[in-house]
């Protein structure tokens, strides 16, 4: 299921990887492809969609992540992917009874605060946001990190 | 090929913890001594490349392993300039090489000692050419116009 809102300069979306769910939830944004789902600038707001707080049925860790983003990075556009189904099959995965359902997921994070640092940097930045979380159920973090300028978002309003 | 495996050292965490000990089991993954850092210190200068991975190259375990491997591949990285170690066959080295890169995930790569990234960072550096460019210039390939040449010479 796909969830969104916009909140201020960003609007963030959570992605369940899930096929079926996916497939439902593209229905539900407004003329957004599948594809076009995975980076939102700020100026495009679902606001049809947009609603006061997250959806209920996302997990804790997936609520941390976005919550300690959002305010450490401020960022202009901010996308998580729930992999987890798509790893399910793993020993370590199945030896944990599937896992906790939270244990990989990609991230697509657009902001300013990336501003002259290396891609390592980056990821350090968003590893150590996130690291009491990597400590315990989270597995795997793929990472896609950009400024506003390499994201192609003007930074003019419109 | 070019299979290896770092042998534990004789520090070793005691997996039996209780659930009561997670907390000094936290401290204790994190806390690395002095001669299993040094152990992982040889590892990453054993060899020009050294892949720490999830499964071998034959048979990665991790599609993020599996790619690692695979871009190393397409580099045509030569077997006597790599060296992997499967981290799921030694949970001591799995949890050792995160704290010594202070990176918490698998695959790593150092190249000449020097740690590179994971698998996000290698994929983007493959596509930008900076890949290239790494392995060139710490003489793990050769250039490319070197070889184009001998080509037109010999054509």
């Amino acid at each position: 299921m796909i969830s969104c809102c916009s909140h201020a300069q960003y609007i963030y979306c959570t992605v369940d990887s899930e096929e079926e769910t996916l497939n439902k939830g593209s229905e539900a944004v407004h003329g957004l492809h599948k594809s076009q789902t995975r980076v939102l600038p700020a100026f495009r707001r679902i606001s049809a969609m947009a609603t006061a707080s997250p959806s209920p049925s996302l997990g804790p860790i997936e609520s941390v992540i976005r919550s300690k983003l959002l305010s450490s990075l401020q960022p202009a556009a901010l996308v998580i992917h729930n992999d987890s189904y798509q790893h399910r099959h793993h020993a370590p995965m199945r030896a944990q009874d599937g896992g906790s359902g939270e244990t990989h997921f990609s991230l697509e994070i657009v902001s300013d605060e990336f501003k002259g640092k290396t891609t390592m940097q980056r990821h350090r930045m968003i590893y150590s946001l996130l690291s009491e979380e990597l400590d315990q159920g989270l597995h795997s973090l793929s990472l896609k990190t950009k400024t506003r300028a390499e994201a192609g978002i003007d930074t003019a309003s419109t | 090929m070019f299979r290896a495996s770092l042998r534990s050292p004789i520090f070793s965490l005691r997996s039996s913890a209780a659930q009561s000990l997670i907390a000094s089991r936290v401290i204790a993954a994190r806390y690395l001594s002095q001669e299993a850092r040094a152990q992982i210190q040889n590892a990453v200068e054993s060899s020009p490349v050294v892949l720490f991975m999830k499964g071998t190259p034959d048979l990665p375990e991790c599609g993020f392993s599996r790619a690692a491997v695979q871009v190393l591949d397409l580099h045509r990285v030569p077997p006597e300039k790599m060296k992997t170690y499967n981290v799921l066959a030694d949970s001591e080295l799995r949890s050792g090489i995160k704290e010594f890169s202070d990176w918490p995930t698998i695959p790593q790569l150092y190249v000449n000692g020097e740690f590179v990234g994971g698998c996000d960072i290698l994929l983007g550096m493959h596509q930008s050419g900076e890949l290239e460019n790494l392995l060139v210039a710490n003489n793990v390939i050769p250039k490319v116009e070197e070889e184009t040449e001998v080509q037109a010479a010999s054509a």
